[in-house]
C-alpha cells in the first residue's frame, strides 16, 4: 500500500526485555515524574478571588460612549448595525430637538439602540466601524440570565455613567 | 453462674477501644477521600477540592451529604435482598479487620490496671484478617450478582478472579514472613519488631524479608481492587463495575469500603513488616517521657506509616494505568506466585542450614 506521509514509524514488537518485564524500574520513573509534579506551579487562577488578566484586544460586553460633557456620541448613523455580521444592532434615529443639545452631541441621536447579547459574536466590528467612537467593547464578560429578553440590551443598559451627574455610578 | 459473672469494666473498656478505632478509621478514610483529590490535583497541576472551608476539609462532609440526599433506586429486576447485603458485607468486613491490629503497646493506669490498645489479641491475627479479607470479595460478588446487568456480573467476576488469585501469593510470601516470626499472633509480631537495630541487623521485617513485602504490597493492590489493578471498576469499559447500579449511600458504602480497606491494609503493612509502633530509639524516649505520652508517641508513629502508605497508595493510583486482564492474571499467577515460592524456599533454606 502506497504511504501518504513518511511519518509512519515501525512499531517495536520485540518481547519485552527482563527489566521491563518485572515493570519496577519502569514503575519508579513514573513515580518520580508524578511527584515532580507537585512541586510545579499550577495553572489554575482561584477565579472569584484571583481573576485572570484580560488581553489588552480583549472584546467584552459594548459600552455607548459620552463626550467630555456627558453628551451621547451616537449619531444613529447605522453604520454599526450595517458592519455586524450577526445582525445583532438594531436602532431609530431621532433628531435633536433644541434646548436638548446638553444631551446629545450632534443633530441627530438614537432614540431607540438594542444589541442583542444573544446575537453578537463580540467580533468588534461595530467598534471599529463607528465613525464617531461611540460604541466601545469593555473588559466585562456578559453576565448569565434566565430570559431570553434580558439579553435584549436597551441604551439605557449601554450608556455609560454621565461624568457629572453620576459620580462613581 | 459462670456466664453471669460478667466483668462490666472490661466490656466497657473494649467498648471504648471499639468505638475509638472504629471512628478512628472512618475518619481517616473519609480524609482519604479529600486526600485523595488533593493528590490527585496536585500531580496534574490543578489546586483539588478548597471551596467547603479552609483547603476544602469540609469536602468529605458534604460528599456524605450528597450521597445522603441522593434518591435511592433499587433495580425492579434485581435480587432485593442481595442487593442491599452486599454493600453492607463491603463494609463490614473492611470495618472488621481492624480488631485485631495493636495500636499501640500496653497502658498501664495508676492504679496499675494494663490497658490493651488491641481489641482482640487472638493468637491466629493474620489467619482472621485473610478469612475476614476473603469475605470482602462476597460484597463485591452479591452486589454484581443481585444487580441483574451484566457489566456488573463481568465486573464482579474480573473482581472475584482476581482476588482470589491474588490471594494465593499473598499467602505464601506471607508463610516465609511466619516462618520467621513463628508466631501468627500480631501483637507477638509487633514485638518481635522492637526498636529498630538489635545489634546485628534491623528488627523491621522488611529488611529481612524485601521480597516478601514486595510481593505483599503488590497484591494488596489487587486486593483493593486499586489501580493499577482496578479492572472492578475500570470505568471505559464496564461502566463503573459492581455498582453500577447502585445509587445514594449504598454506592457510597461500596465507594467507602474500599478507603477503610486501604487504611486497614495500610495498617498491617506497617505492623507486619514496618515494626508497627515501634520506631528507633524508643527505649531511650521511653525513660524520658511519661508513659501516656509514649503511649500516644507510639500511636502517633503507627498512623503516620499508615498514612505514607495510603499516601503511596494513591501517588501510585495516579502514575500508573491500568493493567489489561490478561496482563494481570499472567502477573499473579506466572510472577508472583513463583517469586514467592522461591522466596519462602530461600526464607526456610536460610533459617535451617544459616541460622540454625
Amino acid at each position: 500500500m502506497e504511504q501518504l506521509t513518511n511519518r509512519a514509524q515501525a512499531v517495536n514488537r520485540s518481547p519485552m526485555t527482563f527489566s521491563e518485564r518485572i515493570y519496577l524500574p519502569a514503575i519508579f520513573k513514573g513515580l518520580t515524574i508524578t511527584l515532580g509534579h507537585i512541586f510545579k506551579k499550577k495553572a489554575t487562577y482561584n477565579y472569584p478571588e484571583v481573576k485572570r488578566p484580560f488581553s489588552p484586544t480583549f472584546r467584552g460586553l459594548h459600552v455607548l460612549n459620552r463626550d467630555e460633557e456627558g453628551r451621547e456620541r451616537c449619531t444613529a448613523c447605522g453604520l454599526c448595525a450595517l458592519a455586524c455580521p450577526a445582525e445583532a444592532i438594531t436602532m431609530e434615529a431621532a433628531e435633536r430637538k433644541p434646548g436638548e443639545e446638553n444631551l446629545y452631541r450632534e443633530e441627530k441621536y438614537a432614540a431607540k439602540y438594542e444589541i442583542n447579547m444573544l446575537r453578537c459574536i463580540f467580533c468588534g466590528f461595530c467598534e471599529e466601524a463607528c465613525p464617531k467612537d461611540a460604541i466601545y467593547m469593555s473588559e466585562t464578560v456578559m453576565p448569565a440570565n434566565y430570559t431570553r429578553e434580558s439579553f435584549i440590551y436597551k441604551k439605557e443598559d449601554l450608556l455609560i455613567p454621565h461624568p457629572k451627574k453620576q459620580e462613581n455610578a | 453462674m459462670l456466664l453471669l459473672q460478667v466483668d462490666i469494666a472490661f466490656i466497657i473498656e473494649k467498648l471504648i477501644l471499639i468505638t475509638v478505632i472504629l471512628l478512628g478509621s472512618l475518619g481517616i478514610a473519609m480524609y482519604a477521600t479529600w486526600a485523595e483529590r488533593k493528590v490527585a490535583a496536585v500531580m496534574q497541576d490543578r489546586r483539588g477540592p478548597n471551596r467547603a472551608g479552609p483547603f476544602g476539609i469540609l469536602q468529605p462532609l458534604a460528599d456524605g451529604l450528597k450521597l445522603f440526599m441522593k434518591e435511592e433506586i433499587i433495580p425492579e429486576r434485581s435480587t432485593r435482598v442481595l442487593f442491599i447485603l452486599g454493600p453492607c458485607l463491603a463494609m463490614l468486613t473492611a470495618c472488621m479487620t481492624s480488631a485485631v491490629v495493636p495500636w499501640g503497646p500496653d497502658f498501664t493506669l495508676s492504679n496499675g490496671h494494663i490497658v490493651s490498645l488491641q481489641v482482640a489479641d487472638i493468637n491466629i491475627g493474620i489467619l482472621f484478617i485473610f478469612g475476614v479479607v476473603s469475605l470482602g470479595v462476597y460484597g463485591i460478588m452479591l452486589g454484581g450478582w443481585a444487580s441483574n446487568n451484566k457489566f456488573s456480573l463481568l465486573s464482579s467476576i474480573r473482581a472475584a478472579s482476581q482476588a482470589i488469585s491474588y490471594e494465593l501469593a499473598m499467602g505464601i510470601s506471607l508463610i516465609a514472613l511466619l516462618m520467621m516470626t513463628g508466631s501468627l499472633s500480631l501483637r507477638e509480631i509487633v514485638s518481635q519488631q522492637h526498636g529498630f537495630w538489635d545489634g546485628h541487623w534491623f528488627t523491621w521485617y522488611f529488611f529481612k524479608q524485601p521480597l516478601g513485602f514486595l510481593i505483599f504490597l503488590v497484591c494488596a493492590f489487587a486486593e483493593l481492587n486499586r489501580a493499577p489493578f482496578d479492572l472492578a471498576e475500570a470505568e471505559s469499559e464496564l461502566n463503573m463495575g459492581y455498582h453500577l447500579e447502585y445509587s445514594s449511600m449504598k454506592l457510597g458504602f461500596y465507594l467507602f469500603a474500599e478507603y477503610v480497606n486501604m487504611f486497614v491494609s495500610s495498617a498491617i503493612m506497617a505492623t507486619l513488616f514496618f515494626g508497627g509502633y515501634n520506631f528507633p530509639f524508643m527505649d531511650a524516649v521511653a525513660q524520658h517521657v511519661p508513659a501516656w505520652l509514649f503511649t500516644l508517641l507510639c500511636v502517633g508513629v503507627l498512623m503516620t506509616k499508615i498514612i505514607g502508605f495510603i499516601l503511596f497508595f494513591m501517588f501510585v493510583r495516579w502514575t500508573l494505568p491500568r493493567f489489561r486482564y490478561d496482563q494481570l492474571m499472567r502477573l499473579g499467577w506466572k510472577s508472583l506466585i513463583p517469586l514467592a515460592l522461591v522466596n519462602m524456599l530461600i526464607t526456610g533454606i536460610v533459617i535451617l542450614w544459616v541460622l540454625k
